[in-house]
């Protein structure tokens, strides 16, 4: 990129993102991970580290993680281990916090992503590593009140983390969204992590720097790290702001990588501005050793083999088979798939029942995702089945009602428990006779014969508010039914 | 009565006494006890009496019973216990009560052991002599003017003087070895993995151990019995069957044997005329039993404590990190006001808690430790010494391929005089010369009662064995047993 008034900058992004694992237990000890919770509740001796108090590791955790990295096609080392990463915080009651240092469960893997402005350019965005570690509590800083009161909350303490680490291929805050975004859907789609950024399920650090080409020699700004940003809209802002607050910083300076060491950056939203954490990053020695409460892990072949077999279709596979199977648009294949492998299921039962896959993507991005965002629930809660929403849409297909009439049942299906048939008898919906419409359609042309004339001369919207009136008269009457059964008659006439 | 276990249950099951009248004699003895040599941090007369009252209720009513049923057991004040402090003999933890049980702890109350207190110890079983510990120093009941050794000296010394017959220790790097034999008692440190080490307080993870002491192989292979075995929340703890130790005891024949002796560490500077006769004279007794004995020796044993005194204090210095004040333990109750200003009120509090909680030589052990992790010196020290220990156990390895057993000393002399070596920690250091490759190596190891010096003080030798042969050391420590009767003597004034 270019800025209007100055050289020419490349920018380089590299991140890391922390990724809570979807196990129903801590990595270290058998306390619940449920979010929400009262504070200090889902605790017990070995993620309060008191003395004596000894890890054994979540093997489900292993799992995911190993899932996860053949998901951003990483290769999984036969061997990887415990370290323990040491610093003092209240919120990390050990002292020390279990992670992987030199042997990571997962290394060398890659996503592609697409750009916004042209969807035909790939780029391949390289992965380091992805390895696990225990999260930390929550200290809540009480310094409003000019008290220095702290609290700390230990629930989240030991939560099972996935840290992947990209190389620093990124070029633009789209990039790192685009990334992120791949990121996300393939680690809810093989169901790993719910990624949920408000329960900060998934938490992103941005390393940040500029290139910048003065006549031919390219000098590197120094690299900021900006931490813990829990929302894809704050990535690209901040990452945005680091990009022109570098430039100015350092056409104001001339300071450049060799000048100072990585620094360390918050990011404000109520300002959209970056702020200073810490200086001097290369002071922070953790001292990292083997734990030895812990073994080493082996983890053979068939493992890695059968977790591969478990993986199932990645998004760019999946939204192929949507477009061909159900006759959607890849735009719409790319909004269902995002929404995960649970919202996949139900569309391809409710297009498959219905055999309209176009008219089923449209009803589940307007009516049922609207319904699920207004209730706050998932699809697996949601009162319409995925064979209810066929039958339904199936029958609006075969001309037994219209959308206007099949969104009453639908409704009544979110409010009453029972089948289509039910709701349909409920709200006094049938399908009316083909003499009876004939008749119906008789007595409006007989009262409105001025549309005949202007079907004739070649207005056939003409027939709508004809359509409208028979609506008025009988409610069963299909529209679409109505108006052929107009055309027809007007031709005959 | 109170010098064996076995007595002591067959007493109850013979209806001469009761766990209650035991449990009662005990206590007593421990108060009349405690002013001459301080084996305690904590004792419990109404627990030990309420846990005897139900044991004997047990009895009355015909139900099954433990096989420690009634035996008063001491347990060092490094293992957890939700009814009584567990304070590592540290102002760090000084009444610090843990929610829970360790599992070693667990299992006594499991074997119907009548658990009476909390030994004293060197704190966070640092140390040789019990001499660091914040709880004032116990003595040697052989010679008050001594040290019982450390860092379990609570746990022997409070069976040398007879106030119970059985008693829990750790070993790091000899803490149950050492003192045993300054106190010429008993003593085992099991194969790493083969006890659970939940709810040991940590010093050095990949070394500690919880083991017996007693005052003979029979009645320590009882106490091994109740608390060796896999448990799922150690995860070094080994899933392996557990032998049962009192069938190996039924006949003792040590034919066949074949005994390695270390006679290298015989010539080692510093080694106590005494000390060497008691291992010389070790050597006949085994050849007389029927033992092969030959002379080997372990070429990196020069380098144990070196590595011992990298590994153990990197690891110390990790595990103590916990003790911030922040969470538990003890905190500076009033921060000096130019720290608070000059290292934020966070900062402050960690340092000023830790200065005051932890005394010199734990303090001294965190920064060895910490410096052997840092950058920069990590590869000089703490992966330097991951190699050494790699060498050391290959030693074992290659010796074990030789002979069934190891036979030595177990430390250099006989207990020092109290104040002696506290000021120089090197020579405090030279006390874990010969214990200390057991575990780096990971191997079982038994401190057996070999006599009294020309001072009255108590001689010992150590029988090392390969991995889990904890049974071949009982039935060698009992064919020695059977053939001496240095397990049988008693310090002055034991009966009073
Ligand atoms: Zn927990």
């Amino acid at each position: 990129m270019t800025l209007s008034d100055g050289y020419p900058t490349e920018t380089i992004i590299g991140l890391e993102v922390h990724v809570q694992l979807k196990t129903q237990t801590k990595l270290f000890c058998s306390c619940s991970t449920q979010f929400g919770a009262p504070p200090n509740t889902q605790v017990c001796p070995v993620c309060l580290g008191l003395p004596g108090a000894l890890p054994v590791m979540n093997e489900h955790a292993i799992d995911l993680a190993i899932q996860a990295g053949l998901a951003i096609d990483c290769s999984i080392p036969p061997m990887t281990k415990w370290d323990r990463k040491q610093y003092f915080y209240p919120d990390l009651p050990k002292g020390y916090q279990i992670s992987q240092f030199d042997l990571p469960i997962c290394a060398d893997g890659f996503v592609k992503i697409t750009d916004d402005n042209d969807p035909e350019k790939i780029r391949r965005i390289g992965i380091i590593r992805a390895h696990l570690e225990e999260d930390a509590g929550k200290s809540m800083h009480d310094e409003a009140s000019g008290r220095s009161d702290s609290r700390i909350d230990l629930n989240r303490c030991g939560t099972p983390l996935l840290e992947i680490v990209s190389q620093p291929d990124l070029r633009s805050a789209n990039e790192a969204k685009n990334y992120l975004t791949e990121l996300k859907l393939r680690m809810t789609l093989l169901g790993v992590s719910d990624c949920e950024m408000q329960e900060g399920s998934l938490r992103v650090d941005a390393n940040v720097n500029l290139h910048i080409d003065v006549n031919g020699e390219k000098i590197a700004t120094p690299i900021a790290e900006i931490k813990n940003m829990n929302s894809f809209r704050a990535v690209e802002h901040a990452i945005e702001h680091e990009i022109d607050r570098q430039y100015d910083v350092w056409e104001e300076t001339g300071k450049t990588i060799k000048d100072e060491s990585k620094t360390t950056r918050g990011w404000d939203d109520a300002t959209g501005k970056t702020f200073l954490q810490r200086e001097k990053e290369e002071s922070a020695d953790y001292r990292y050793f083997p734990d030895p409460d812990l073994l080493p892990i082996r983890v053979p072949r068939e493992r890695v083999d059968a977790a591969k077999a478990s993986l199932g279709e990645m998004p760019a596979e999946l939204c192929q088979r949507l477009q061909t199977q159900y006759g959607i648009k890849l735009y719409d294949a790319n909004v269902i798939v995002n929404q995960g492998r649970e919202l996949i299921e139900y569309f391809e039962t409710a297009a498959t029942t219905s055999g309209d896959g176009k008219r089923t993507s449209s009803w589940i991005q307007q009516d049922v995702m609207r319904t699920l965002n207004e209730k706050q629930i998932r699809i697996a809660d949601f009162a319409v089945s995925a064979d209810q929403l066929g039958e339904l849409l199936q029958r609006v297909s075969r001309g037994d009602f219209d959308n206007a009439r099949a969104r009453d049942v639908f409704s009544h299906l979110i409010k009453n428990a029972g089948t289509v048939e039910d709701a349909v008898k409920a709200l006094g919906i049938e399908s009316v006779d083909s003499s009876e419409i004939e008749t119906l359609c008789k007595e409006l042309l007989d009262a409105n014969p001025q549309v005949i004339d202007d079907v004739k001369s070649g207005k056939k919207q003409a027939v709508g508010s004809l359509i409208g009136q028979a609506k008025k008269k009988n409610p069963n009457a299909n529209p679409k039914q109505v108006r052929e059964t107009l055309l027809q008659l007007i031709e005959q006439a | 009565m109170l010098d064996s276990a076995l007595e002591v249950l067959r007493l109850q099951s013979r209806g001469e006494a009761t766990a209650v009248e035991i449990a009662a004699k005990a206590i007593d003895k421990i108060e009349a006890s405690q002013g001459s040599i301080n084996a305690f941090t904590h004792v419990d007369r109404e627990l030990a009496l309420m846990a005897a009252e139900a044991v004997d209720q047990k009895r009355r009513n015909g139900e099954p019973l433990g096989p420690l049923a009634g035996v008063p057991v001491a347990v060092k004040d490094v293992l957890c216990t939700k009814d009584m402090p567990t304070t590592c003999s540290s102002n760090m933890l000084r009444g610090f009560r843990p929610p829970y049980d360790a599992t070693v702890v667990e299992k006594l109350r499991q074997s119907d052991a009548v658990i009476v207190g909390k030994t004293n110890m060197d704190e966070f079983a640092m140390g040789a002599s019990t001499e660091t510990s914040a709880y004032g120093v116990t003595r040697n009941p052989w010679d008050t003017s001594r040290t019982p050794g450390g860092s379990s000296g609570g746990a022997t010394a409070c069976v040398a003087a007879g106030t119970v017959p059985l008693s829990l220790g750790t070993d790091t790097g000899g803490s149950i070895r050492q003192p045993a034999g300054f106190c010429g008692v008993t003593g085992l440190k099991p194969t790493y993995g083969r006890v659970s080490r939940y709810g040991l307080v940590a010093f050095a993870s990949s070394l500690d151990q919880v083991g017996p002491i007693g005052w003979s192989v029979q009645d320590i292979a009882l106490l091994l019995q109740c608390i060796a075995g896999y448990e799922p929340r150690d995860s070094t703890s080994l899933n392996l069957e557990v032998p049962d130790y009192q069938a190996v005891l039924q006949s003792i024949d040590m034919r066949g044997m074949k005994i390695g002796v270390l006679r290298n560490e015989l010539d080692v500077d510093g080694v106590d005329d005494a000390v060497r006769d008691a291992v010389l004279s070790s050597i006949d007794i085994f050849r007389d039993a029927g033992a092969e004995m030959i002379e080997i020796s372990l070429p990196h044993s020069s380098y144990w404590v070196p590595t011992y005194y990298v590994i153990a204090p990197s690891e110390a210095s990790s595990n103590l990190s916990r003790y911030d004040g922040a969470h538990y333990g003890h905190r500076v109750p009033q921060l000096d006001p130019e720290k608070a200003e000059s290292l934020g009120p966070l900062v402050a509090t960690y340092c000023q808690s830790r200065a005051e909680g932890f005394g010199a030589e734990v303090k001294r052990r965190i920064m060895v430790g910490t410096y052997a992790l840092s950058e920069g010196y990590a590869d000089q020290y703490y992966n330097q010494a991951l190699k050494a220990r790699r060498l050391i156990k290959g030693d074992y390895d290659a010796a074990f391929s030789q002979v069934d057993l190891l036979l030595g000393p177990v430390s250099p002399t006989t207990a020092f005089r109290l104040g002696d070596k506290i000021d120089d920690p090197l020579q405090m250091y030279l006390c874990d010369l010969f214990t200390v490759g057991a575990n780096l190596a990971g191997i079982p190891a038994i401190s057996l009662p070999a006599g009294i010096d020309a001072a009255g003080l108590p001689l010992a030798i150590q029988l090392q064995a390969p991995p889990l042969a904890e049974t071949r050391l009982l039935f060698a420590g009992a064919a020695y047993q059977a053939e001496t009767d240095f397990h049988k003597l008693r310090p002055d004034n034991f009966g009073s």
